[in-house]
């Protein structure tokens, strides 16, 4: 069974994954503390891709895939031509920036697929960063959450530019399109509705 | 004040039934204690040491005689029948049940209450001055705007998991009484030289382990853009904000890394897009939400009142009380009653249901049928005739709730420390009443005057310990209890952080250290000079050398 939603129209359903999603290859990192805690957020702009990460990454030959930002960035000789044919997407984390991703795309529309990846749900990074490359960046195409994603922060995603969601594998996708639908009409402007209730709705003057 | 339309109780009600079935998932196991945690702190639900507790949000501190009611039925029904009132004019449960707390969020959303976003890390409860709307030194009535912003903070998609905490205050008073150096985001309204209300925007303060007063980063703003120039603001926080250090973690901290200029010159850059987007209030919004805050059907009083100079003239009790209690008004012949929550000897800030049926009734019989809740744990009657004062004093007065010791030593700032909150390094309740027991001779308070002495239980500075003028502490040394003490910390315009003073002391020292601080300040006083200037004029030395002089040494 598939985890992965998607939103059309305001309407979700559960749907095949046709992209491959390329992973970075794992590294040992030593966890890091700040007082006396494990840090469990990268900071804003912090490199946590190495060098030899990016090389050692395996770019399946064919098909559809979502490409790690910074192999998309150092390899993109290898894969312009895909890239041309729509076959390409890439994916960033919520600590790394978008000014990159716009510095080497001319065109962002040329990506069938965007994916944010959520390391924990508790990082709200990932809603200001849909909400920019929907309405500052003019993003028309899939944007997809995934990694933490979760039934109680699918509303909020929602509101924030994402149509497609990729629910952690041990959650049930048909369980949490329900989140979708928290709130029938909420208050204030955002990605899926620019209009506040105070312009959406007559309420009275 | 602001009444629900559909939309509105649409989401409480919905929020209810959303927490309801949040609940019931993580008691089938279905939801982690992690991932469970931000869903019910963003409901108000703390688990305790003790017990859940559960936070109610009073938006800006407005209360109706009927929300009053229900609180009162509510903390019988499923509390042990009292509540407490918070530095942030919320109230709260001690001793709720976890499954019972979706009815508890259903009966209050029948009166137009909630809990929403009074925990997490999010936009929390609006606060402001709790004199609104009355007070003669008013210069914009805040109410309207803080609640166009309570709408639009409530689940703000893209603010909804912020690196922390994230409050806001309003003002609009020449004397600032809503704190907003302190807040994250403070909103200081004021006239412009057009004759256009303007917002002067404070950002970066913060008390917890990092006491910092904000700083100004915009002198003009016009009102309509309030909620995209926060939105700018929190976007750059909530991109930027240092999610790797709980401690470092409030806006504040990044301000300070970054610069006010540095910081000044992002929020400049994101709000160029954001100015003049669809969440620009409009005209007819302001005017929407500004009706329900339209001044009351006052009767046209003469400024004097025959009865009640009578009643001065003849009863010392309650001209004690007046003096402290009872408030100016821009309108004749009313004024503004503090009923106190401090009376010596009991937890400051609590109240009991029936204490609440109380208040509630006065209310309905002498001030509209509204009251407010003030930062500093009182409830307020904010339009009493001045002929009604006598009767609503001996009526608060049976139910224990004219103890006239409003802005003197007694009347304590305390948060709930180490009786309930599992973050407590000490217990804070029982030195405000071993202060208050010490404290008791109420001619001592009146001449030792305006003092404010606000206690926290540990760092995250509930109690608002470093702007008492008198500041307590609570630390943990190898596991036992401490308490440290500042001297010199101030709320208002001229804000100021308390200087800590020396070493900390034991529970049963607190009362003696007190006793001699005050002491100091008597000796050193300049004909009605206030203990904070006196404090401000000499500094913490004097002080220092007074409470840790060696007694009997080589005697
Ligand atoms: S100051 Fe500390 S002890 Fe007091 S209520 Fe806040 S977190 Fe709890």
């Amino acid at each position: 069974m598939s985890n992965l939603i998607s939103l059309q129209n305001d309407s979700p359903s559960v749907v095949q994954d046709e992209w491959t999603w390329v992973k970075l290859p794992e590294v040992q990192v030593e966890a890091r503390k700040q007082a006396g805690k494990v840090v469990l957020f990268k900071l804003t702009g912090e490199n946590s891709v190495s060098a030899s990460q990016i090389a050692d990454t395996v770019i399946p030959a064919s098909g559809k895939i979502i490409l790690p930002l910074r192999v998309f960035i150092e390899r993109h000789s290898e894969i312009a031509n895909r890239v041309a044919q729509s076959e390409v997407g890439v994916w960033l984390a919520t600590h790394e920036s978008l000014d990159d991703l716009l510095k080497n795309q001319n065109d962002i529309n040329e990506f069938p697929i965007v994916a944010i990846f959520v390391e924990r749900f508790a990082d709200g990074r990932i809603f200001s960063l849909g909400n920019l490359l929907r309405s500052r960046y003019g993003f028309k195409n899939e944007l997809r959450a995934f990694g933490d994603v979760l039934r109680d922060q699918l509303f909020f995603l929602k509101r924030s530019g994402f149509n497609s969601f990729a629910v952690r594998a041990d959650r049930s996708a048909k369980d949490a399109i329900a989140g979708l639908h928290d709130f029938s009409r909420p208050y204030q402007g955002a990605v899926d509705d620019a209009r506040p209730a105070f312009n959406r709705y007559h309420r009275g003057t | 004040m602001y009444k629900y339309d559909e939309i509105d109780q649409q989401i409480v009600d919905e929020r209810v039934a959303q927490y309801r079935d949040q609940v019931r998932r993580y008691l089938a196991g279905e939801l982690t204690e992690d991932e469970f945690r931000p869903l019910r702190l963003q409901n108000g639900l703390y688990i305790q040491r003790h017990a859940p507790m559960l936070r109610i949000a009073i938006p800006y501190g407005l209360l109706s005689a009927k929300q009053l009611h229900k609180l009162a039925d509510v903390a019988k029904k499923y509390d042990r029948g009292y509540g407490h009132f918070t530095t942030r004019q919320n109230i709260q449960l001690n001793w709720p049940k976890l499954e019972n707390t979706p009815d508890i969020l259903a009966e209050l959303a029948t009166v137009e209450m909630h809990a929403i976003q009074t925990s997490g890390n999010c936009i929390r409860n609006i606060t402001t001055d709790q004199f609104a709307g009355i007070a003669p030194d008013e210069i914009v009535d805040p109410r309207a705007i803080a609640e166009i912003i309570r709408q639009w903070s409530t689940f703000h998609p893209e603010f909804a998991l912020l690196p922390r905490k994230f409050k806001i205050a309003v003002s609009g008073t020449q004397h600032d009484r809503a704190a907003v150096q302190i807040h994250d985001i403070g909103m200081e309204f004021y006239v412009d030289t057009n004759n256009q209300i303007a917002i002067k925007v404070w950002v970066g303060g913060g008390l917890g382990r990092t006491p910092i007063l904000g700083v100004v980063v915009r002198e003009h703003l016009e009102w309509q853009h309030a909620l995209t120039y926060c939105e700018a603001i929190i976007r750059v926080y909530n991109l930027h904000g240092r999610r790797d250090n709980a401690y470092k973690a409030r806006i504040k901290i990044l301000v300070k890394a970054l610069g006010i200029e540095e910081f000044r010159k992002q929020i400049e850059a994101e709000w160029s897009h954001l100015k003049d987007s669809p969440n620009t209030i409009t005209t007819t919004e302001m005017a929407r939400v500004a009706k329900h805050f339209e001044a009351m059907p006052y009767e046209n009083l003469p400024a004097h009142d025959a009865s009640f100079d009578a009643a001065i003239a003849s009863n010392p009790v309650f001209k004690a009380w007046v003096k402290r209690c009872v408030h100016a008004h821009k309108i004749p012949g009313y004024r503004a009653v503090t009923l106190s929550l401090k009376p010596h000897g009991q937890p400051p800030g609590d109240i009991t249901s029936e204490q609440m049926h109380t208040v509630a009734d006065l209310a309905s019989e002498y001030s509209f049928g509204e009251l407010r809740a003030s930062h500093e744990q009182n409830l307020i009657l904010a339009d009493v005739k001045l002929s009604d004062l006598l009767t609503v004093w001996e009526k608060a007065r049976a139910d224990g709730l004219a103890t006239p010791n409003i802005g003197l030593l007694t009347d304590i700032i305390c948060c709930p420390g180490g009786d309930f909150c599992s973050l407590a390094n000490a217990k804070s309740i029982p030195i405000a009443q071993a202060i208050q027991t010490k404290f008791d001779d109420l001619d001592y308070l009146h001449d030792i005057g305006d003092i404010e002495l606000n206690i926290s239980g540990c760092m995250n500075a509930c109690g608002h310990h470093h702007v008492g003028h008198i500041g307590i502490l609570g630390v943990d040394k190898d596991g036992s209890e401490w308490y440290q003490v500042t001297i010199g910390g101030k709320q208002g315009n001229d804000a100021s952080i308390g200087t800590v003073i020396g070493p900390s002391f034991s529970a049963e020292e607190m009362p003696d250290v007190v006793q001699k601080i005050i002491e100091v300040y008597l000796k050193e006083r300049n004909a009605d000079e206030l203990f904070i200037d006196t404090a401000r004029r000499i500094g913490v030395a004097p002080f220092k050398a007074h409470v840790y002089a060696k007694e009997g040494v080589g005697a």
